[in-house]
């Protein structure tokens, strides 16, 4: 494996592990959403805007 | 009908993450790497996910939560809330026949990694690799032993092609009932079923929740091992663990020719418009972006989720999965104990399949405890493919509940009915493996295509960047890219359409060997034809579903809204 192999695959497993963990972390760390239901019941197909 | 809804933002993350983490992440992506210029080709995977991946998949999600707000779960009515308009609902036909057929032969695969991790660790697999070392002559009883493990795929699938000397291998597995791969076909149905008739929340979340840890530490025993085996031969020094990760990330390609091993240079491959095409399309199979399933999912979730998060979270998942895990296990184990050549091969025989089941099984008869290993492998595969086969359920699933009024058992049944079919088409029609493969490329390849550039440009042109975009950003915590709506209206459908086309010119107009086969096999256009019947058949269901909405709001309005 030469020096261009490690920097490739270095950048590439590090960078995509970074990713998700800061997603992960991010995602655990915001504050929970309010809660929404949705049914039959709701339906409202027509957009009104 | 039941109230739906995710139980938690991790929990959907994880069935989202599930759903893309599948075959194409330890099999696929290293394949297609290795043959498309090795490191080189994370140039252009990187950018077709920023380009391509990321902005489908919010594209998904955004137009998913609206049409959930609106009470709709299936595409057709996603899609319909969105215009207003009945004859949109018919785009959404695509949507639902992608992940049914797909599941139709995907459950086949996910069968055979059950069948071969049952065989590896119950020593089924040592049974046949030492018969086949018994009925070899002295001298050549290892190498007879490793090919039998090789070749183990073509007797438990039925794969043994007409004309190989043998008895075609249609309808094998039923005649063989115990040793092919029907029984576990069967657990896996009934498995995937019990879990989407138990629900989003109690069904997909639930298993997900446990299934994805689990994939994780499978994945990390078998890379620890992997990446621990040093230099298993000392009269072959060239064949270790480093070189190996070397001919995966090394920015050189490898090609054969006439049986020899060339090299292909860092710029060469760059300047090549197929790793451009194999780099798209592995980021658009890998993070399930133009299934229609990450809408049906996004639909679930609450009103005030940060979807844009989720999104990226799900994609960044995939992608941890596919390059740090995937990258490093399959093609530098195969490279240590089966050599480059067999890699290239296994590539050049069109599939991921064929590094997986018969180059891999290879590797686990050389490897120490590679019986336990392989075992592990084709379970963490198990894994993988079934939380992957289960979000192709739910997108059909919803669509029957809320578009036909069945319940939740009437849904199951029927779309038990409809898939069950469609499965013992492709496994019983073995030999060849023929319909599985025509099945793939009509859907998995054409369809998909197809779907994400009508989903990206009916989100940008149709839908509007503005409402789109809100939507997108409605609860989001973290601050979306400025450039996005001119990515999402200019630069991804023309990526898209470049790709498509491309596609096309090279498989479709071309008259490629899919064609040609379309042409002349009566097998493939039984295929053909079923994907077609079975398009016909889901879009008049969309037509009677659009009727009974159309009942519905009617009545709502006479009720004055309040209804």
């Amino acid at each position: 494996m030469n020096a261009a192999g490690w920097i490739i695959m270095l950048t590439s497993v590090v960078g995509m592990t970074a990713l998700f963990a800061w997603c992960i972390r991010k995602v655990l760390t915001v504050p929970g959403a309010s809660e929404h239901i949705h049914s039959q019941s709701d339906i409202d197909p027509h957009d009104q805007e | 009908m039941a109230e739906e809804k995710w139980g938690s933002k991790l929990g959907v993350i994880l069935a989202v993450t599930g759903s893309a983490v599948g075959l194409g992440n330890f099999l696929r992506f290293p394949g297609v790497a290795c043959a498309n210029g090795g490191g080189a080709f994370m140039v252009p995977y990187i950018i077709a996910f920023v380009l391509l991946g990321l902005p489908i998949a919010w594209v998904e999600w955004a137009m998913g939560r609206y049409g959930g707000r609106k009470g709709y779960s299936s595409a057709p009515g996603i899609l319909r809330s969105i215009t207003g308009r009945d004859r949109t609902a018919q785009i959404g036909t695509l949507a639902l026949i992608i992940p049914v057929v797909i599941y139709m032969y995907y459950v086949s695969i996910e069968s055979w990694c059950l069948g071969y991790a049952w065989k590896y660790w119950s020593g089924g697999m040592r049974e046949v690799v030492a018969e086949a070392r018994l009925q070899a002559a002295p001298e050549a009883a290892e190498a007879a032993g490793i090919d039998a493990a090789k070749g183990y795929l073509l007797h438990f699938a039925g794969v043994v092609p007409e004309g190989a000397g043998q008895e075609s291998g249609n309808f094998r597995i039923l005649r063989e009932f115990g040793k092919g791969c029907l029984p576990f076909l069967m657990i896996c149905f009934a498995l995937n079923f019990i879990l989407i008739y138990r629900g989003i929340n109690r069904g997909i979340e639930w298993f997900c929740r446990w299934a994805m840890p689990a994939l994780l530490v499978c994945a990390l025993v078998i890379l620890i091992r992997v990446l621990t085996l040093g230099t298993p031969d000392p009269l072959h020094p060239e064949a270790s663990i480093a070189n190996g990760l070397g001919f995966m990330w090394n920015p050189v390609g490898h090609r054969l020719v006439d049986g020899t091993l060339v090299e292909v240079g860092f710029l060469e491959a760059l300047s090549n418009p197929q790793t451009w095409l194999a780099a798209a399309g592995q980021i658009f199979f890998s993070l399930s972006v133009g299934f229609g399933i990450i809408m049906t999912y996004a639909s679930y979730t609450k009103e005030n989720d940060d979807i844009a998060l989720s999104s990226l979270s799900a994609a960044s998942g995939n992608g941890f999965f596919e390059v740090a895990l995937g990258g490093m296990i399959a093609i530098p184990a195969a490279f240590v104990f089966l050599g480059p050549e067999s890699i290239i091969s296994a590539g050049e025989k069109g599939s991921s399949l064929s590094l997986g089941f018969l180059a891999l099984p290879g590797v686990f008869e050389h490897m120490p405890a590679g019986h336990f290993f392989g075992g592990l492998f084709f379970f963490l595969l198990f894994i993988a493919a079934i939380t992957s086969s289960l979000s192709m359920l739910q997108p059909a699933i919803a669509f029957l509940e809320e578009g036909l009024g069945l319940g939740r058992h009437s849904a199951v049944t029927l779309l038990g009915f409809i898939t069950a079919t469609g499965a013992l088409f492709v496994s019983l029609i073995s030999s060849g493996l023929t319909v599985l493969d025509h099945m793939d490329f009509w859907t998995a390849n054409f369809c998909i295509f197809l779907l994400a550039t009508i989903e990206v440009i009916f989100f940008a042109w149709v839908m509007g960047l503005d409402r789109g975009l809100k939507e997108l950003a409605h609860g989001a915590e973290i601050r979306l890219p400025r450039a996005l709506p001119f990515v999402l209206k200019y630069v991804t459908p023309a990526f898209l359409l470049t790709i498509f086309g491309s596609w096309l010119a090279k498989e479709v107009f071309s008259n490629g060997p899919y064609i040609k086969a379309l042409r002349s096999e009566p097998v493939v256009q039984l295929t053909v034809g079923f994907i077609v019947g079975l398009y016909v058949f889901f879009s008049i269901l969309v037509h009677i579903a659009v009727q009974r909405w159309k009942k519905k709001e009617a009545l709502y309005s006479e009720k004055g809204g309040s209804a």
